[in-house]
Parts: C-alpha cells; sequence; structure tokens
C-alpha cells in the first residue's frame, strides 16, 4: 500500500483495549482519508444521535494521504468526532507536527472509544501504544501538560487538551506544540468527557511512495508556483493572516461590537503591518510548509514570545469587542491557547455577552458585581476569558458558547452563530456568497469549509462582485467540495491560494499510484460533503437551520461601504440546492446520492 | 483639495502608509498608480470611493474631489 501507512490504532478506554487493524485501502480511495475517510469510519460506527458527551462518542485522529510526506505543507491531520456545540459532524484541522509524526509511528488513524475511569493520556512509539494515568497533569494548563510529558517521552510531540477541555466547555479545542489548534466545534471537551488528558507520539517509519521521482517533480513544481504566488511566496509569510485586518475593515465587512457596524477606523493598531512592524520576532511555520504564516510575536506581558495570533483571533479580541489594543489580543491568544479554548468561540461569547449587558439582559448583579463585560472595556477580556475557561462564577455561563448563553436570556438572535458556531471575522452583508456559505457549512458557522472571501474581496482567482448573488451558489458549491479534497489530503488549505485541482490530483497520483483526474477528485469532494449532510439529518439538523442570524437578514449594515445591505439567502439557497442536485428542502436526493457512490 | 491614498502591505514600502495627491478634475485610478510607481498587475483590490470591483475596470474609475483610494498587493489567510 503507498501512500498511507496501512494501520488503525483502536484504543477503547473504557476496556483497555488496543487493537490495531488494517487500512481498507479501496474505502480510503473513495474518501481519500482526513476529513472525508474519517467522516466515513465515524459515520459508519456511531450513532448519529449519540449524545456527543456519551462513552458512545467516539473522536478519530486522522491522516490524509500526503501528511508525512515532503509535499508542501503535509503535516495536517484531522479530528473527527460528534460536536458538543452543534450537535453536527465535527472535523477541525490542525498543523504543526503531530500529524507527521502520528505517521511516523505507523498510522493512518487513532480512533479512541469508550470513557477511562480515571484520567489518562495515550503513549503511541511506533508499535507500543499504552494507556497511562494522567492525574499529575489533569487540571493543568497546556504548555505546562506538554512540558511535563516532554519531560516523560522526549521524542515526542504532544497534543493536549486544556481546563476547558477538561470541564467539557463546548468551545473547548485540542492543542499541539502549544499553539497549533484543532480549534472549532468543541472538539477538545469530547476528549475531556473521556477522561482524556492527551496523546503522545513518536516514531521512525516513513510512508512508501508510489512513484517517488514523479512525486519529487510535482512537489518542486508546487513548491515554485506557491513561491512565486503573491499571496502564498509574498503576503502570508510576510504577515500572517493578520494581513486580513485591513483589507476586509475597508470592504466595510469587518465585524465591530458583535456584528452590530462593518467597520472599525482604528482597526490598524491590530493589522497584520502593526503586528509585522512592532511585535513579530519571527515566523512560525507548520511541517513542511514554504509558506509560513504562523507567527511568533512578543508583547510586555510575553517578552520571550508566543505563537499566533492569526486574523480571526486579531478580529474577535479587537474589533467585536470594540478593543484596539494589540497587547490585549497576544494576551487573549495566549490564555486561549493556555486554557485550550477556541479563540473565535471565545470571543464571539463575550461579544454576545456585551451585546447582551448593552441591552439590559445581563446586569451588574448577575455579574456578582464582577468586571463589567461591556464594548469597549479592556478589563474584562482576560478576566473572563479565564474564568470562561475554568467555568467559576458567570464564565460557567460563558463556557456554553454565545448561543447557549443568549438563548438562556430568551434572546438567541444576539448570537451571531450558525447551527449553535460562531461566525468568523467576515460580515455575510457584503459578502453574499460567504454567507450563502456559512448557512450551509455542514459544521455550523465557518470560514474554512469555502473561503468566498477569496473572489469576493481578496480577486482570487478572478474579483467577483460581492453584493452580486447570480452564479454565487455555483462558486460555493465548487469551493467547498475542493475544500474538502484538500482536508481530506493532508495538506493546508492556503496552498489553494497558488494551486488547483489539477496540483492536488498529480500529488495524490505520485503518492499513491492512482489516476485520479481533477473532476474525479471534486467528485470525491461532493461525495465527501454529501456524507456530511447526511450524517447532519440523522443527528436531527433541521432543514430550516440553514440559514443565518436574523441581524444578517433584516437589519441593514448602518454604515461604510457596505452600508443599506442584507444578505439575500432566500434567493440563493433553492439555486445551491439545485446545484448540489438536492431536493427544496436541501435533503440529497436518491438519484445524486447513486451518482456519487454514497447508496 | 486632494485626494487621499491608502496603501496596504508590501505597497508602504518606500511610501507610507497614506499618499496625498492634488485633486484634477477628471482623474482615475490609472493616474494615481502612475503617480505612485505601481503597474496594475501588482494590484491585488482597489476600492475607489468605497467601491470595490476588478481592478482594470476600477483604475478608469473618475475619482471624486476629496475622494480616497485604498490598494492592496496580494494578501489572503482565514
Ligand atoms: S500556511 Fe500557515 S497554517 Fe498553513 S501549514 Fe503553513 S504555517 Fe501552517
Amino acid at each position: 500500500m503507498f501512500g498511507y501507512m496501512g494501520k488503525i490504532l483502536r484504543i477503547n478506554l473504557t476496556t483497555g483495549v488496543i487493537t490495531k487493524e488494517d487500512l481498507d485501502f479501496e474505502l480510503a480511495k473513495k474518501f481519500i482519508g482526513g476529513r472525508g475517510l474519517g467522516t466515513k469510519i465515524f459515520s459508519d460506527e456511531v450513532d448519529p444521535k449519540v449524545d456527543p458527551f456519551a462513552s458512545e462518542n467516539k473522536i478519530i485522529f486522522i491522516n490524509g494521504p500526503l501528511t508525512g510526506t515532503a509535499t508542501p505543507t503535509g503535516g495536517r491531520y484531522m479530528v473527527v468526532t460528534k460536536s458538543p456545540l452543534t450537535g453536527t459532524i465535527a472535523s477541525s484541522n490542525s498543523g504543526g507536527e503531530w500529524g507527521a509524526y502520528l505517521k511516523y509511528a505507523g498510522y493512518d488513524a487513532v480512533i479512541v472509544e469508550g470513557k477511562a475511569n480515571l484520567p489518562v493520556y495515550i503513549n503511541i512509539e511506533n508499535d507500543k501504544v499504552e494507556i497511562l494515568p494522567a492525574l499529575d497533569i489533569w487540571g493543568k494548563y497546556t504548555s505546562i501538560t506538554s512540558a511535563m510529558l516532554k519531560e516523560k517521552h522526549p521524542d515526542s510531540k504532544v497534543l493536549t487538551i486544556g481546563p476547558a477541555g477538561e470541564k467539557l466547555s463546548q468551545m473547548a479545542a485540542i492543542m499541539n506544540e502549544n499553539d497549533r489548534t484543532a480549534g472549532r466545534s468543541g472538539v477538545g471537551a469530547v476528549m475531556g468527557s473521556k477522561n482524556l488528558k492527551a496523546i503522545t507520539v513518536s516514531g521512525n517509519q516513513k510512508p512508501v511512495i508510489a512513484k517517488p521521482d514523479g512525486l519529487k517533480a510535482v512537489t518542486k513544481e508546487c513548491r515554485s508556483l506557491i513561491k512565486e504566488n503573491g499571496v502564498t511566496g509574498e503576503g502570508l509569510p510576510t504577515y500572517g493572516t493578520a494581513v486580513l485586518v485591513n483589507i476586509i475593515n475597508e470592504h466595510g465587512v469587518y465585524p465591530v461590537n458583535n456584528f452590530q457596524t462593518g467597520g472599525d477606523p482604528n482597526a490598524e493598531a491590530v493589522s497584520g503591518e502593526t503586528l509585522t512592524e512592532k511585535y513579530l520576532l519571527k515566523r512560525n511555520p507548520c511541517h513542511h510548509c514554504p509558506i509560513g504564516c504562523g507567527r511568533w510575536v512578543k508583547s510586555e506581558k510575553h517578552p520571550d514570545g508566543i505563537g499566533g495570533p492569526e486574523y480571526e483571533t486579531l478580529w474577535v479580541f479587537a474589533g467585536d469587542l470594540g478593543i484596539n489594543d494589540m497587547e490585549i489580543v497576544i494576551d487573549a491568544n495566549f490564555w486561549c491557547n493556555e486554557l485550550g479554548i477556541d479563540t473565535i468561540s471565545a470571543g464571539a461569547t463575550l461579544a454576545a455577552a456585551m451585546e447582551l449587558y448593552q441591552r439590559g439582559y445581563i446586569t451588574d448583579e448577575m455579574l456578582d458585581d464582577d468586571v463589567i463585560l461591556k464594548f469597549g472595556n479592556a478589563d474584562s477580556v482576560i478576566h473572563w476569558l479565564k474564568k470562561m475557561g475554568n467555568r467559576e462564577g458567570f464564565g460557567d455561563m460563558l463556557a456554553r458558547g454565545s448561543y447557549r448563553l443568549a438563548d438562556f436570556y430568551g434572546v438567541p438572535e444576539y448570537s451571531m452563530s450558525v447551527k449553535k458556531q460562531d461566525l468568523p471575522a467576515y460580515d455575510p452583508r457584503g459578502i453574499q456568497g460567504m454567507g450563502l456559505q456559512y448557512a450551509t457549512s455542514n459544521r455550523g458557522g465557518c470560514h474554512v469549509r469555502g473561503y468566498l472571501i477569496s473572489p469576493e474581496i481578496l480577486g482570487l482567482p478572478e474579483k467577483l462582485d460581492r453584493f452580486e448573488l447570480a452564479g454565487k451558489p455555483t462558486w460555493v458549491k465548487i469551493f467547498q467540495d475542493l475544500t474538502a479534497v484538500i482536508d481530506s489530503s493532508g495538506l493546508c488549505l492556503f496552498t489553494s491560494f497558488a494551486l488547483g485541482a489539477q496540483q492536488y490530483a498529480d500529488m495524490l497520483n505520485e503518492t499513491l499510484g492512482t489516476d485520479w483526474s481533477a473532476e474525479e477528485l471534486l467528485l470525491a469532494g461532493e461525495r465527501i460533503w454529501n456524507l456530511e449532510k447526511l450524517f447532519n439529518l440523522e443527528a436531527g439538523i433541521l432543514p430550516e437551520e440553514d440559514t443565518l442570524p436574523p441581524r444578517f437578514l433584516e437589519e441593514e449594515m448602518p454604515d461604510g461601504p457596505t452600508k443599506g445591505w442584507v444578505h439575500k439567502l432566500d434567493e440563493m439557497l433553492p439555486l445551491y440546492y439545485a446545484e448540489r442536485g438536492w431536493d427544496e428542502d436541501g435533503i440529497p436526493t436518491e438519484e445524486r446520492l447513486i451518482a456519487l457512490g454514497l447508496l | 483639495m486632494g485626494i487621499k491614498i491608502k496603501l496596504f502591505a508590501t505597497f508602504r514600502e518606500g511610501r507610507g502608509k497614506v499618499v496625498e495627491m492634488d485633486y484634477i478634475p477628471g482623474m482615475t485610478g490609472q493616474d494615481v498608480i502612475d503617480h505612485l510607481g505601481i503597474t496594475a498587475s501588482e494590484i491585488a483590490a482597489i476600492i475607489v470611493d468605497g467601491v470595490d470591483g476588478k481592478v482594470d475596470a476600477m483604475l478608469t474609475v473618475h475619482i471624486k474631489k476629496d475622494g480616497y483610494l485604498a490598494i492592496f498587493p496580494p494578501v489572503a489567510g482565514g
């Protein structure tokens, strides 16, 4: 078997039984790997109606076939489970080195089932796999956990949850190498529910490549395309994703104060240009990544530097809270990593709480006269973040995410979320395709299921009119399907700024000995998308949940270059369903499922 | 009375964040980038007086008196 390692590790934490199973190569090819194969295995084995915190829920850590190869950015892994935040399928992606190390240990995936009686961690060193007690690291912040485990397993890479995951916060993340994150959909809480604190991994095996010379040539070609491309060769390496602050703000779609407006005259203070000029110590790339968008930045509180922040983090702890202070953003990023919480959902929940305070739903008494949660109150951010991650006092309410918080007060409309997952840093009123993508994303509000910002704002691969509706359903479908392919291959989505479907097909074919065409690969992406949708429908996610918060559908953007616009979801959604070959309620038709090999 | 040009990312190198130019009736984005020594092919996104669009088309739009431009090289993220 080429490309894959051919082995899946299954670990039952209830019984302590560890088994090694052969990978079904035909199944792997049909669903590629990573997100696709992980979803296939998960949906075959787990009842979609399972309570995400029940021991019957499973959590799968799975690589793509290109993870651990020399391909550019080939180091990513995916966490697949049922999300405690959304109730949908969750697949949360992370970079760093951990995924590549899992491959070097000889496995394509680790399936964790059951629930341990006491806190444990899993140690994987090639053939040696053990479940070990984690009482000494339970309750510890992620960097301390990693350091303690590195002392015991010096050659290993560490993946861990923080206090937020242990305490089942629906926004808990999984951290690897301290600053890489499988951030979204609460995957860290599923680990916590199983009493699983961490997984350490090391090994010295390598995947066998079908056509090593061919892969070398394709890798070289892809690396030069990445280097020559303005975004991947210059923009991202120089400024990181933070460079988006200014361009999104100038288009009037940079959400301010929980999406009440779409522009901030002082956003420059937290821009990529400012970050580079005043705070950047060095680039911080993931495994085999020639782009290196990751940052290592210093601040007054962190003079030796920390990993981060990304654009979404900058926005959510600045514009979305009405605060423009880089020192606070960097400190918030640090605490999210230590507590193991998703920066987007954490900041967005603070933003929702601030709007609830603004409108009188949350009062000073409810906060026990603690620090006021008010837009612009810089003192509130770190204070409440820590309480959120540790579930202390009102922080326990915040730890559930913005939807559950706002719903508690009877006003879920103040949660800027889709399927209970908080929206990222782009106001859909001025980016119509992106809004359609948010509404139809299989894991709820999300920008990395189809990054329509590329054509609608950034002019990549061509500039589309961001207010135009015609053609957008087709663009959304293609972006969603291609993203599913990249997520399943083991590469980083950012390669797609420079590479197209043909290059992904070439890399996979040389690695696996397959003969995928670009069209067949996109069809595999569509198969994966439909599989996720089927899981969600069986899980009880209703068709009417393909929607946006009422603010975007009813309230016109008050000012700036997007002034006067609402999102016109109703006009596009039926066209999107038709484009997918689904019925008018958004249910995949038998005919389409047969064509995709899912029936 | 002049127009204001906001520059971003690498376009700031040697030019600064904001450049002011005298307003000349009928002037377009093309006149502005010629003045700044930027070529159309280097631009990924451009906003003229709050309106964005395809770069080539936007470079032909007449700028308003007291108007502004925002010009970006290829940038992305997510
Ligand atoms: S582009 Fe950035 S996120 Fe992607 S692999 Fe490289 S460093 Fe990691």
